[in-house]
């Protein structure tokens, strides 16, 4: 990265910039460039294979990234293994939840938790400040994570990214498979995490909730970023979002 | 008639010989260096080349399962061994010993051994596959060592090495060259025979099962059949290696049965290149031939196979397609 | 009916009192050994065939810590420490570079690691079997027969330390990493959970187990270049018959197949009492591939 690049970059959150993934010979994401800023929330908008999940993995350094960068707080993370990615502050919660069914919901949190650096003290007021948001994993504390709802088990997997106080999470179609109610708790949660300082970049395919959570919007389509405008501009019927959500 | 520019230069005509002519062009210059061999090479080396291409031919029916269809096996012990034992009652009832009857047996005990163990182990994937293979190899070590009477139990058996004959036309005893030309035609023919195999439909399946097994089986292919047959077929040919090798060494031991001849084989295949199917030709001489090395270099009690398995391992991390490796592809096509 | 009565009054009922005892002590020190296989496969996807050679090579060191100092449970606790960091440099040199390949080549590298192991004793200790005595050679009254203390407590020291290791897994701090490793590595490493180091952590407690089990059973066989052969073996049918990955049922296997062992050793000699344990190979084979001791086949 060039100096000006790399001034630009610390500006944001996250910068990622060009980047390129394969599987096997498809090339899946062809020169993505997205930013985050500071609390920012961020959406990405497409269609189903466009790249999306991909781009958040290849964020969290779960997919390699043969060409591009990724920069965090102006610290390049590209390629780094995920277990660093995750301590340095990106959460990510994914689009099946992922949580470890063979775990309590407490065991789940606590794989967030046992970090470096971190007192006893901190992790008990995280956990307080876990169960607080979500009244419903304190009673299910001790059941396994295999036996909560969906809804339920899409609150822990945002819970568990929240243990390790990450700067952005990456959220990953949260409102997937959800029923109504539950869609406005997530929207609830995106915005207490907002107030809370944390930056979200989120993909959904929910569009109301989106315009509402989000500040600014990215489209998405065959693997690189189209276009990009404020949330504000947008409303549901918005030509844009037909173009590149609609079938 | 126009005159042909002085400078321009003259068209060579380049005739670009098709990979079939390239491919026998190559195996004949082989094939005469090891029938030429045993004329020049002193005695100690030409039993050492013959045992090569014995032990060759053992590592080449294990790279039908381990190169072609993907099954690692740690059983070929077995089959070796009971090639050995089979050849060997063979000649040991035989009066006067017979020199086919003895292949025959040897391929006879292989194939029973391969056929136990296919039924057993093929209903298993990967590793399970290698493990059940190991454990198989070791329950025929543990009856030949304990069955006294039959096998000769530890001390294993000894007879001698019958003629060469052809029913009234031919009857020699073999010298160790023409036991040598005898080995390498046994050698080559398998060779080419495992080689029409793989080249066959029925080699085309058991490669797509190596690559992925699950697709093959709901094309609608019967796979553990396939495997089965694999296993059987690699069997005879290791079972044909074990004869070869109780006939040149007029001796049948419990050894040949224990898993290590099993692990050994395994490194000749990976050191040589699997599925290439000469690799693992290679890959034995490589083996012996270093062995053979270090022992003159530092003495007989040099544990050669300290170095020789951190080669080994060295070799499954940096090349894992062994020393053929790179010629794989196209020594399939 | 004859038959049936004369069959049973032939049995000598004392024999198989000390064959059930013996039966259980060699199936706690196999639970032990094939404890550290089935943890390494189950958390890592690895079939460790150097297992055996971890086991002799902790029985050696267990050997010359004995010389140097006589005590025999400094032996147990310096040779388990030895043997655990030697297995986690074996896992970062051989097995972490093979992360991500065909799981296949684990099983290569591995093996040959046994082979260097076994072939380094052999050079170093040469191949006669040295000899450690018990740390307790009391006897003790087992009804009518005396029988030697020593046995019992390996027996129970075994089953300590896999029980040990068993509440680690369930309520440790790292036990939970480890859990969630095994369940979705992906999501692990997401959680900041550093999963190379997990993987060295858990061949080293493998390790440390064989050697362990290598120290506590060497005063009954004496140590050699080979004795892991042997023991890896039986380890590997235990761990096919109580389902791979299976701690409670690698256990269970053990005690089973060396109790059936241990009685067929009154009719036939050890060398072929070991067919027993291929015999309940085979038949886990076709009845229940997936392990005996499995409850739902997977």
């Amino acid at each position: 990265m060039s100096a000006a690049e790399q001034v630009a970059a610390a500006e944001h959150l996250v910068a990622v910039e060009g980047l390129h993934t394969y599987y096997g010979k498809s090339h899946i994401l062809d020169g993505v460039s997205l930013n985050v800023g500071r609390g920012e929330v961020v959406a990405l908008i497409g269609r189903n294979g466009v790249g999306k999940s991909t781009t958040l993995k290849s964020i969290m350094g779960l997919v390699p990234a043969t060409a591009g960068t990724v920069v965090l707080d102006g610290t390049p993370i590209t390629n780094l293994p995920p277990h660093k990615i995750a301590r340095l502050g990106i959460g990510y919660v994914p689009e099946d939840r992922r949580i470890f069914r063979a775990l309590t919901v407490m065991e789940n949190l606590r794989t967030g938790l046992d970090r470096h650096g971190v007192t006893d003290e901190r992790k008990r007021a995280l956990l307080d400040k876990g169960f607080t948001f979500f009244p419903r994993l304190a009673e299910r504390r001790s059941q396994a994570g295999g036996t909560l709802s969906g809804g339920e088990q899409q609150m822990l997997a945002i819970a568990r990214a929240m243990m390790l106080e990450p700067k952005i999470i990456l959220l990953d179609e949260p409102t997937e498979g959800l029923m109504p109610r539950m869609v406005s708790q997530i929207s609830q949660i995106i915005e207490v995490l907002h107030k809370e300082g944390v930056a979200i970049l989120l993909v959904e395919q929910n569009v109301p909730l989106t315009l509402a959570s989000s500040q600014r919007v990215y489209f998405m389509e065959k693997g690189a970023i189209r276009h990009h405008c404020m949330a504000s501009d947008l409303d549901v019927h918005h030509p844009l979002i037909k173009q590149y959500l609609g079938v | 008639m126009t005159a042909t520019p002085i400078d321009k230069p003259m068209p060579l005509k380049t005739t670009k010989l098709s990979h079939t002519a390239v491919f026998w062009i190559g195996f004949a210059v082989v094939m005469a260096v090891l029938v030429v061999a045993p004329l020049v090479l002193p005695e100690f080396w030409r039993r050492f080349l013959t045992e090569i291409l014995i032990w060759g031919l053992l590592a080449m029916s294990s790279d039908l399962l381990i190169g072609y269809t993907g099954m690692v096996s740690f059983g070929h012990s077995a089959f070796f061994g009971l090639g050995a034992y089979g050849a060997a009652g063979a000649l040991l009832n035989s009066n006067p010993p017979n020199l086919w009857l003895a292949i025959l047996a040897g391929l006879g005990g292989a194939a029973g051994a391969a056929l136990f163990v296919a039924y057993f182990s093929t209903r298993l994937r990967d590793i399970y596959f290698a493990i059940t293979t190991l454990i198989f190899s070791q329950i025929f070590y543990v009856i030949i060592f304990t069955w006294t009477n039959v096998t000769g139990g530890e001390n294993g058996l000894i007879f001698s090495r019958p003629h060469f004959t052809i029913p009234f036309l031919v009857d020699m005893r073999f010298t160790s060259m023409t036991m040598h030309w005898f080995v390498l035609a046994m050698v080559t023919g398998s060779y080419l025979i495992l080689r029409r195999v793989t080249q066959s439909p029925f080699g085309m399946v058991l490669q797509s099962i190596r690559e992925n097994e699950a697709r093959t089986r709901a094309i609608g292919y019967p796979v553990q059949r396939y495997k089965i047959v694999a296993v059987m077929l690699s069997g005879l040919f290791a079972g044909l290696a074990g004869a070869l090798y109780g006939i040149q060494n007029q001796f049948a031991a419990p050894d040949f049965v224990f898993f290590v001849t099993s692990g050994d084989t395994v490194i000749f295949n990976v050191m040589g290149g699997i599925g290439t199917l000469v690799g693992p030709i290679v890959g034995a001489g490589f083996f012996q031939l270093l062995r053979e090395l270090l022992a003159r270099l530092f003495g007989d009690q040099f544990p050669y196979l300290i170095p020789l398995g951190l080669i080994f391992i060295a070799m499954i991390i940096f090349l894992p397609q062994g020393l053929l490796g790179f010629a794989r592809r196209w020594l399939n096509r | 009916m004859h038959t049936l009565a004369a069959f049973f009054a032939s049995i000598p009922f004392d024999q198989i009192l000390i064959q059930t005892v013996n039966g259980i002590v060699t199936g706690m020190i196999l639970a032990l050994v094939a404890s550290g296989l089935t943890l390494i496969f189950g958390i890592m996807d690895v079939v460790n065939f150097a297992h055996g050679e971890l086991f002799m090579l902790g029985a050696y060191i267990g050997v010359i810590v004995i010389a140097a100092t006589g005590s025999f449970w400094l032996a147990l606790v310096v040779s388990s420490l030895t043997i655990a960091i030697l297995g986690a440099a074996l896992q970062i040199v051989a097995l972490r570079p093979l992360i991500g390949r065909d799981p296949l080549t684990t099983i290569l590298a591995t093996f040959g690691m046994s082979l260097v192991l076994q072939n380094f004793a052999l050079w170093q200790f040469g191949p006669t079997a040295r000899r450690i005595g018990e740390p307790i050679t009391a006897n003790f009254q087992l009804f009518y027969l005396t029988y030697p203390w020593y046995r019992l407590l390996i027996a129970v020291l075994s089953a300590a330390i896999i029980g040990g290791f068993w509440l680690f897994l369930k309520y440790g701090k790292y036990g939970v990493w480890i859990r969630a490793t095994t369940q979705d590595r992906v999501m692990a490493q997401a959680m900041g959970i550093p999963v190379p180091l997990v993987y060295t952590g858990v061949f080293a407690i493998g390790a440390a187990m064989a050697a362990a089990s290598g120290v506590l059973f060497a005063p009954l066989s004496g140590v050699y270049h080979t004795m892991g052969l042997d023991w890896v073996l039986r380890a590997f049918i235990v761990v096919v018959v109580g389902g791979m990955g299976n701690l409670l049922g690698s256990v269970a296997a053990a005690i089973f197949i060396s109790l059936l062992e241990a009685y067929a050793s009154l009719w036939v000699s050890p060398a072929q009492a070991v067919i027993v344990s291929f015999v309940v190979l085979i038949v886990t084979l076709l009845v229940r591939p997936t392990g005996l001791f499995v409850p739902t086949p997977k």
